[in-house]
């Protein structure tokens, strides 16, 4: 086959998604607004979840108010992600509320150089496996950590496959 | 003449014993292949000879023809010799075990002592096979064993008591030939719990904790293959069947029965309770090692002296023999209602509630998640 | 020698360190614990995974959404359309498509058989684990019955690639609502023959019940989920919490156990088969014609800049995938949050005063597929 001229891409600029928070969505960001107000959170809407973006230091404190107090009630963490976004990491918690029926997101940003961010065992005694699993893919550090043992990777196995600077294609095991 | 009768005869007849038990075993392994096959809605082996008569054959090659492999760091002399000293008691139990009247090698006066008491020395082979493995499966599998064979011997030798009692003989002949009517029906508790013992003791489900596949995965044969893992397999035939056997003769009457040749009547009774425990296999999950003890130690063990006691009772004061069956029948009833009593009923028949998902959607009305209105490729920013 | 023979002193014992797996007959795949154990008694038990990481969610950052599609099958190989659900939702949610009514209605048919094959094998495999030999070939009679139906619809038994962006690849074979009108009576029959035959049983009463408890707080802060959280005491279920697809229109009804233990966990599983031949009826029953595909999804789908996290339930529970797109082809970060995988972490909670014969039959209540643990 004849070596084909690359197509051009058809959007320069990707859209992006837009918010769609229902009345309870709103009404949750309004509440979360009102009692994160001495954190001074970013707080946004993307498509129907509300996301709360805090400072790292204060992550455990958020979560604890979250979890303790009786409106918002997300005794749940249903998911714990850290994403690489090549200059920084977001680690990415989604709340969910077993009696309210209603989730949140909540964000920390950390630096590449500084990867440290507490650890929220304290809190969401689930978080265990997410957090061995963060820094064993992404080296990212969970201060606090009980036993930040590798989980899914050897021991000894070299770099974070997590992190998009780890080569995808051209890495060899042998 | 001496030379003869003293050492041809019986080498003849052990010879001819061991063919015919290894016959017995290979129609055991087919037996219960098909059996649990028609339970599990299968047919069981049919590919090797006509409806797969052939495939305990095949086994058998496939086994002897296998490497024999022995773990680094095993016990050699041990590890070898642990199948033998399993197989050896569970064949000389044989030795006095009548298949007619005049159909046994050497029939003792203390046939029922001595079968009782060879037979519980398989265990040594158990533990030795375990110990020498270099394996903690093994060794927990053999300490399983050992405890399992040591508390349910007590029984099986109080039901032979029992038994002795009722016959006045220890003979084996002889409590055949006193049996009128059948000590089943005579003494069905001595059966049942013979039964049950010897379930344990030969290690058949529901109490197979010592070779438990899904926890200790072979328990003292995990280690073992080949031929040496066949004279296991064996060894546990030939005891199942010595229990079939024994049942037959110890409850069932024997080789006695009508129009059909003694043998016969034997080998169809003691096939009989081997079905029994081969159904028991198919339906029965395996109890846990301290509901075994418990089981043994607390039921079966006071239940075959309350076995003698009301046996010699009914001696003592010469009632007719339908006595101690109504009396043997109202400690089964009592003591199974009081076991199921204890361990089903206790708590309550459990239950799983249902909640209809109307009532749950209720409670906190449900967000409209998914019918977001259809984000058009531009505008929209977050 | 000191002579003194009236001082008792407990003997000195060591523990005996197992490992269990990762071969193992009963760690369901490559799963290893350690335990430490006091003759039979655990005293202490330290599970490891990952011994079938295969990276789904960094493969997935190299390949175009409908390709990863085929490695949401190969999660959990025996809930394949539940994951592919989870996904092709979490892109639709993204770029904002309406999926036919028909479609929908099929997914939900699909993963509810997909959830009823699921939980018979688990059944199966929870009677081996206890140690009856029998349950397992009733579970897969009707498994196969089920796998038969995958195969007319998606033309592979496991690993079936069947659902896309915006719909499903290919419409229901012509004879498919008379397969079902056949398939669903012997199911019926199939999980009640499965009931009878296991969960009454005297032994296996003893062997489950209050065994491995879970109290409700525990599964809520271990972040367990379905049949486990369910059996625990919550009546938590995300087609009901939190309706995808065309849920809501179903009436079913949702087993909550009330003791938490491997019981409870086992029974929840044989109910939610029943409520899952519920649904399945009622589907069939409102099944409409029309499209199987939304107009307008393109073959290289490039979904809007974003982030979505979007969970159903899973036969094992909430499976969640939290998808970050930066408006190209492929995805910009997949992160996967499979049930197994907590409802595993929480399995050291219920290892409390255990023998060993009970870790098999926790770890085997607790029905984790490895292939979604390590992912």
């Amino acid at each position: 086959m004849a070596e084909q001229p690359p197509r051009p891409h058809r959007r320069e600029e990707a859209p992006t998604a837009g918010p769609a928070l229902d009345e309870r969505g709103t009404a949750l960001m309004a509440l979360l607004a009102d009692r994160l107000a001495t954190f001074q959170p970013q707080t946004a809407a993307v498509l129907d979840e509300v996301v709360v973006t805090v400072p790292r230091e204060r992550l455990v404190e958020v979560l604890e108010l979250l979890k303790g107090d009786e409106q918002l009630d997300f005794n749940y963490l249903r998911c714990l992600s850290v994403v690489d976004y090549k200059t920084y990491f977001e680690v990415v918690y989604h709340l969910w509320s077993l009696a309210k029926r209603h989730k949140a997101v909540v964000k920390v940003r950390v630096p590449y150089e500084d990867a440290k961010t507490p650890s929220v065992i304290p809190v969401y005694r689930g978080a265990d496996w997410y957090e061995r699993e963060g820094h064993d893919l992404f080296g990212l550090m969970f201060e606090g950590h009980p036993n930040l043992k590798p989980l899914l990777l050897y021991e000894g196995f070299d770099g974070y496959p997590g992190r998009k600077s780890f080569p995808f294609h051209e890495y060899n095991e042998w | 003449m001496s030379l003869a009768a003293t050492v041809l005869v019986p080498l003849l007849g052990l010879l001819a014993l061991f063919t015919f038990l290894s016959a017995v075993v290979l129609s055991l392994v087919w037996i219960e292949r098909k059996f649990l096959g028609r339970i599990q809605m299968r047919l069981g082996p049919m590919r090797v000879g006509p409806f797969g008569l052939l495939q305990p054959v095949a086994d058998a090659v496939k086994l002897v023809t296998k490497e024999d492999v022995m773990p680094f760091g095993a016990n050699r002399a041990l590890f070898w010799v642990a199948p033998l000293a399993m197989f050896i008691p569970a064949f000389m139990v044989w030795v006095t075990i009548p298949f007619a009247r005049d159909w046994v090698i050497r029939n003792l006066e203390l046939g029922l002592f001595y079968v009782v008491a060879v037979s519980v020395l398989s265990i040594v082979g158990l533990v030795m096979a375990g110990w020498s493995s270099a394996n903690k499966y093994a060794v927990l599998g053999a300490l399983r064993a050992a405890a399992g064979l040591i508390s349910y011997e007590i029984p099986v030798v109080m039901v032979a008591l029992a038994v002795a009692m009722l016959a006045g003989s220890l003979n084996l002949v002889e409590i055949v030939e006193r049996q009128a009517p059948i000590y089943a029906v005579v003494a069905p508790l001595g059966a049942l719990l013979l039964l049950f013992s010897g379930l344990a003791e030969t290690g058949r489900t529901p109490f197979d904790i010592y070779h438990a596949e899904s926890e200790v995965a072979g328990g003292p044969y995990i280690e073992y293959s080949g031929a040496h893992w066949a004279v296991f397999y064996l060894a546990e035939y030939v005891s199942t069947f010595a229990l079939g056997v024994l049942i037959s003769l110890l409850f069932l009457g024997g080789w006695r029965g009508p129009w059909l040749p003694p043998v016969l009547w034997l080998l169809i009774k003691a096939y009989a309770v081997i079905l029994v425990i081969f159904w028991m296999r198919g339906t029965f999950p395996r109890l846990r090692i301290d509901q075994l003890m418990s089981l043994g130690w607390k039921v079966l063990v006071p239940l075959s002296f309350a076995n003698i006691l009301i046996a010699g009772v009914q001696l003592y004061y010469r009632w007719p023999w339908w006595a101690l069956t109504l009396m043997s029948v109202a400690l089964i009833v009592a003591v199974s209602f009081e076991v199921y009593r204890r361990v089903v009923l206790a708590g309550g028949k459990p239950e799983v509630e249902l909640v209809p998902a109307r009532e749950l959607r209720r409670k906190v009305p449900v967000r409209e998640e998914f019918k977001t209105t259809k984000v058009s490729s531009e505008g929209q920013q977050g | 020698m000191s002579g003194d023979l009236t001082t008792t002193r407990p003997l000195d014992t060591l523990e005996l360190m197992i490992n269990m797996g990762p071969q193992h007959p009963s760690t369901h795949g490559v799963f290893r614990m350690v335990v430490w154990v006091d003759g039979e008694r655990i005293v202490n038990m330290e599970p490891y995974i990952g011994y079938l990481h295969r990276g789904s969610e960094k493969l997935s950052e190299g390949e175009l959404y409908n390709q990863v599609i085929t490695l949401f099958d190969r999660l959990d190989y025996v809930s394949n359309f539940n994951n592919e659900l989870t996904f092709c939702m979490a892109i639709e949610k993204l770029m904002g498509v309406q999926v036919p009514e028909r479609a929908q209605y099929i997914r939900v048919i699909m993963c509810e058989l997909n959830r009823i094959a699921s939980h018979l094998l688990f059944y199966g495999t929870f009677g081996l684990d206890v140690g009856a030999m029998t349950p397992i070939m009733y579970g897969f009679r009707d498994r196969e019955r089920i796998q038969s139906i995958f195969e007319a619809v998606s033309g592979a038994r496991l690993m079936h690639n069947y659902f896309r962006v915006g719909g499903l690849r290919q419409d229901v074979p012509s004879d498919f609502r008379e397969r079902m009108e056949r398939l669903l009576p012997q199911l019926e029959q199939g999980v009640e023959e499965c009931d009878q035959l296991l969960s009454y049983n005297e032994v296996f009463l003893a062997r489950t019940r209050s065994i491995g408890v879970l109290t409700k707080e525990e599964a809520i802060a271990y972040g367990a989920s379905g049949p486990v959280l369910r059996a625990s005491g919550v009546p938590e279920d995300v087609r009901v919490s939190e309706p995808y697809s065309v849920y809501d229109r179903f009436d079913f009804n949702v087993p909550v156990g009330k003791k938490g233990d491997c019981w409870d966990r086992y029974y929840v599983r044989v109910e939610e088969m029943r409520e899952s031949l519920k649904i399945i009826r009622q589907v069939l029953a409102q099944l409409p014609d029309g499209p199987i595909m939304a107009a307008g999804v393109r073959r290289i789908i490039r979904p809007p800049r974003g982030e979505v996290y979007v969970r159903t339930e899973n036969p094992r529970g909430d499976f969640g995938v939290f998808l970050v797109s930066d408006g190209t082809d492929k995805p910009y970060r997949v992160k996967i949050r499979p049930p197994s995988f907590l409802n595993l972490q929480a399995m050291q909670a219920m290892m409390r005063n255990a023998y060993v014969a009970d870790v098999v039959v926790i770890l085997g209540s607790v029905d984790i597929v490895l292939g979604e643990v390590d992912r």
